[in-house]
């Protein structure tokens, strides 16, 4: 914790917080120190959280032919779904863009606005995946079944716990907007998560590939 | 899983029912004191809820203590049972018990809330910074490694300890073979210290980045901080490999995975391979601190800047990279084939040039320096000939071909021992005495402590150098008795009496230090030992918002060069005009409270209880989402508290 200067500027908004600045000439979300460590911080958790997607891929990549005389990949995935679960996802990680976008410019209610846009897209992401897994598992393809249904339903089911863990997050950030506007602090949360929502996308890029396309070569 | 708690499991056996009774009796104990001198205020504001780096580290160090008596406690019931061939001292389901906590313990709750405990106390100080980056997270790392350990320790009086070694490979550990609580104990235990783990290594490699005190650039940083960098590095890319696979076997176990089970497809493999990408970097996250530890007392008690700063960083940085290309050397013998098992043989020699190099920097950094043999520095320099002999035959290991003959005999077990005590705790051992006066504002005894080193250090050649022998006999690892007539009784019986020295050189350290509680001398200077870096300008204990006013660093070594006169001593003392409220975090239940709850689903998990587990999860959200909506999480100091602070203990210029 640094000591602050005593020629603070002080930031006044939208219900009346008062935060304290340390480097009034940045971007809004790094303009207090704990904000700026905050978001290295936040990088850092994604390189971790990379490498676990990383170790979880391997199994995948490993176990993908061992299918035990069950189902395969090529039986199992429908490509009209898949494809419209990454434009779904895609398509949030944009509207997670505009809401930034619109925070730097100070819009409150418009970054409220794309934020429930991105998190009711991908809402409608992870319902088009209960559907997907709860059709796999009616037809016998569980996670018992072979190794293969292991690897997958454990790869693709993180990155989808991912994404309602971050619908539920999203959802408390949009909450503290409407509380308190846009502060150097709440600005730090909408960015965080939006870093979060966008690292899930660049995953599911992978997973799209690596699992669905090679998998129904 | 039929694995359900009944009380029959509290009283099968006299050994856990001995246990019981002492856990039962120390409870009660700490109970009656905290109640009888009305502490249980001062416990929760002081410790519980602390968000203080300096109090985060004197408990990971406490609770580093704790599981080194408890680790070690496992290895002297191991050497009685080995001491003589036939003995029925342990039968072998508990001989598998004792060694896989034994070996869990030693690594993830002893050597990993040691190095913790010199990050925490020494970093912030050593870099000029008030705290860590992230203090709220730093309590839950602690607390969460804290529960994890719980876990692991209560598992031996409830339900079972595990037994299928520390490395715990499927498909023993699998349902079918390994029934119980016990493996899922393991599982969940090193799940949630090990989120904690990933959680510091993210805390301190920011606060590195970022928090350094003007002037002090990277290469002015001490050669400790370096090493913290390093091994966080190395943290951030090993955990979440053990993540994995705990998590894969876990599933595998409550959910009917196949990810590493013989039948349906599964690969053991698979676990072995996750399970040492994390694994071989562990075993350097605990020795790179180590190796910062010796650069700082070395260069100390030589009275010489560190021999070749350059070089040790280089090396610490090489270390770190080559680290995670070795660890196929664990399995030479499962076939991966001659090409793989060159590749990793070779990467495993060249970890030995940099180590090397460190090496001979610290014997430069003494050669002509002003020695002092004081206890640290005794512990520093019986590292060096112990760790090179643990380093030698560790090159002996990597010789693929020739590792055919040493695989899991006790020459493995007597080397991995030589590197891990030669190496890390004879090195943390000299940091906890290094740095003991800064954490608590007195000395310890150096007599005591003189009969502690000595028994210890000969009682450590005494316990391993016979089993280097017994490995090359035929001795294999994790057997519980032997037959006589082999010619392995009399080299067991001495390694048996080795480590009874060990342990009663523990004793004299435990003695040492509650003898200097009361009798130690005083440290009023804050530089007790002549230091070079930052935390000796500080007083000890330093206060709690440890800079008055942040210094200016214009060199390295920057506090040495001012004692000579080469910058101003001025410079390091607050100034009355100069002083600003300091900006703090404030303490917090909530990371104590957040652990608890993952520690209740742990249990529920291990015994497959389902409310256990709801209620929790209901705990970890509710704690999250509050810490979401808080805003009030920081104070100042006011600029009166620390003028009166300062001026108490004559710093005060102007």
């Amino acid at each position: 914790m640094t000591t602050l200067a005593h020629n603070n500027v002080e930031h006044h908004h939208g219900a009346g917080d008062h935060v304290h600045v340390d480097y009034p000439e940045r971007p809004i979300e790094y303009q207090t120190q704990d904000g700026a460590l905050k978001i290295l911080g936040f990088w850092v958790f994604l390189a971790t959280d990379l490498i676990l997607f990383a170790c979880l891929f391997a199994t995948f990549i490993v176990l993908r032919t061992h299918t035990d005389g069950g189902p395969t990949g090529k039986e199992l995935f429908d490509v009209p779904i898949f494809t419209a679960e990454t434009l779904i996802l895609l398509t949030s990680s944009f509207t997670g863009g505009l809401a930034t976008f619109e925070m730097h410019r100070g819009h409150r209610n418009r970054v409220i606005g794309w934020l429930i846009v991105t998190a009711l897209l991908g809402l409608a992401f992870v319902g088009l995946e209960v559907n997907e897994f709860v059709h796999m598992a009616l037809e016998g393809a569980t996670m018992q079944r072979s190794a293969f249904l292991s690897a997958f339903f454990t790869l693709v089911g993180t990155h989808g716990c991912h994404v309602s863990l971050g619908i539920l997050w999203m959802t408390g950030i949009i909450i503290q907007l409407f509380q308190r506007g846009i502060t150097p602090i709440t600005a730090r949360k909408v960015y965080i998560v939006n870093m979060y929502w966008h690292f899930l996308d660049v995953v599911w890029v992978f997973l799209f590939t690596i699992v669905y396309l090679m998998g129904v070569m | 899983m039929n694995t359900v708690p009944h009380w029959g499991i509290f009283i099968t056996e006299p050994m856990i029912l001995g246990s019981d009774v002492l856990i039962v009796l120390t409870s009660v104990a700490i109970v009656f004191v905290l109640t009888k001198f009305k502490k249980w205020g001062w416990l929760w504001r002081e410790w519980l809820t602390t968000v203080d780096h300096k109090k985060i580290g004197i408990m990971y160090l406490i609770a580093a203590l704790l599981m080194l008596f408890r680790g070690g406690v496992d290895a002297e019931l191991m050497r009685t049972q080995l001491a003589l061939p036939n003995l029925s001292f342990l039968d072998a389901e508990h001989y598998d018990e004792i060694f896989t906590t034994h070996g869990i313990i030693m690594i993830l709750f002893m050597a990993m809330p040691f190095i913790f405990a010199l990050f925490n106390i020494v970093v912030p100080l050593q870099i000029g910074a008030r705290d860590v980056a992230f203090p709220y997270l730093n309590a839950i790392s602690f607390w969460l490694f804290f529960f994890g350990a719980l876990l692991m320790n209560i598992s031996f009086v409830i339900g079972g300890s595990p037994d299928a070694g520390w490395t715990s490979y499927p498909p023993l550990t699998e349902l079918g073979f390994n029934p119980g609580p016990g493996e899922n104990y393991y599982l969940l235990a090193l799940q949630i210290s090990g989120i904690g783990s990933m959680a510091t290594g993210i805390n301190f490699l920011v606060t590195i980045l970022k928090m350094r005190a003007p002037g002090m650039t990277l290469w002015r940083m001490p050669l400790f901080t370096w090493s913290v960098l390093s091994s966080c590095v190395m943290i951030l890319f090993a955990f979440p490999a053990l993540t994995v696979a705990l998590a894969l076997l876990l599933l595998d176990r409550t959910l009917g995975a196949h990810f590493f089970t013989m039948l349906h497809g599964g690969n053991p493999m698979m676990f072995i391979n996750l399970f040492w990408i994390w694994g071989h970097p562990e075993v350097y996250i605990v020795i790179l601190p180590a190796f910062g530890v010796l650069s700082e007392v070395i260069s100390t008690f030589s009275r010489k800047a560190t021999f070749g700063y350059g070089s040790m960083v280089f090396a610490l940085v090489a270390i770190s990279i080559v680290g995670f290309l070795t660890w196929v050397h664990h399995f030479f013998t499962m076939g991966a084939g001659a090409d793989v098992n060159l590749f990793f043989a070779i990467a495993t020699m060249v970890v030995g040039i940099p180590t090397g190099v460190k090496v001979f920097n610290w014997l430069f950094t003494m050669y002509r320096g002003r020695i002092r043999m004081t206890l640290p520095m005794m512990w520093a320099v019986a590292f060096i000939p112990c760790f090179a002999i643990g380093g030698a035959t560790g090159v002996m290991l990597a010789v693929a071909p020739a590792d055919y003959q040493y695989h899991n005999s006790y020459f493995l077990v007597a080397h991995f021992h030589q590197a891990l005590i030669g190496g890390a705790v004879l090195s943390l051992v000299a940091g906890m005495y290094y740095w003991w006066p800064k954490m608590f504002g007195f000395m310890l005894d150096e007599r005591l402590g003189q009969w502690g080193f000595w028994f210890f250090n000969i009682g450590f050649y005494v316990c391993f150098m016979p089993q280097y022998a017994l490995g090359l006999m035929g001795m294999t690892r994790r057997i519980y008795t032997y037959p006589a007539g082999l010619g392995w009784t009399v080299p067991n019986f001495i390694s048996t009496i080795g480590a009874y020295m060990m342990g009663i050189g523990f004793l004299f350290i435990v003695w040492q230090i509650l003898y200097s509680i009361k009798h130690g001398k005083r440290d009023v200077t804050g530089d007790p030992w002549d230091g070079r870096t930052l935390e000796w300008s500080l007083p000890s204990p330093a206060p709690h918002y440890n800079f008055a006013t942040i210094p200016t660093i214009q060199g390295r070594d920057a506090w040495w060069m001012a004692k000579q006169g080469e910058l101003d001593k001025k410079d390091f003392l607050p100034d009355k005009d100069d002083i600003k409220p300091i900006h703090m975090p404030k303490n917090s239940g909530r990371p104590f409270i957040l652990s608890v709850s993952f520690f209740i689903i742990g249990l529920g998990i291990v015994f497959g209880v389902i409310p256990f587990e709801v209620i929790g999860g209901l705990g970890v959200a509710f704690c999250m989402f509050r810490r979401s909506f808080e805003y009030d999480t920081d104070y100042y100091v006011p600029v009166d508290e620390v003028i009166h602070t300062e001026s108490a203990l004559g710093r005060l210029q102007g």
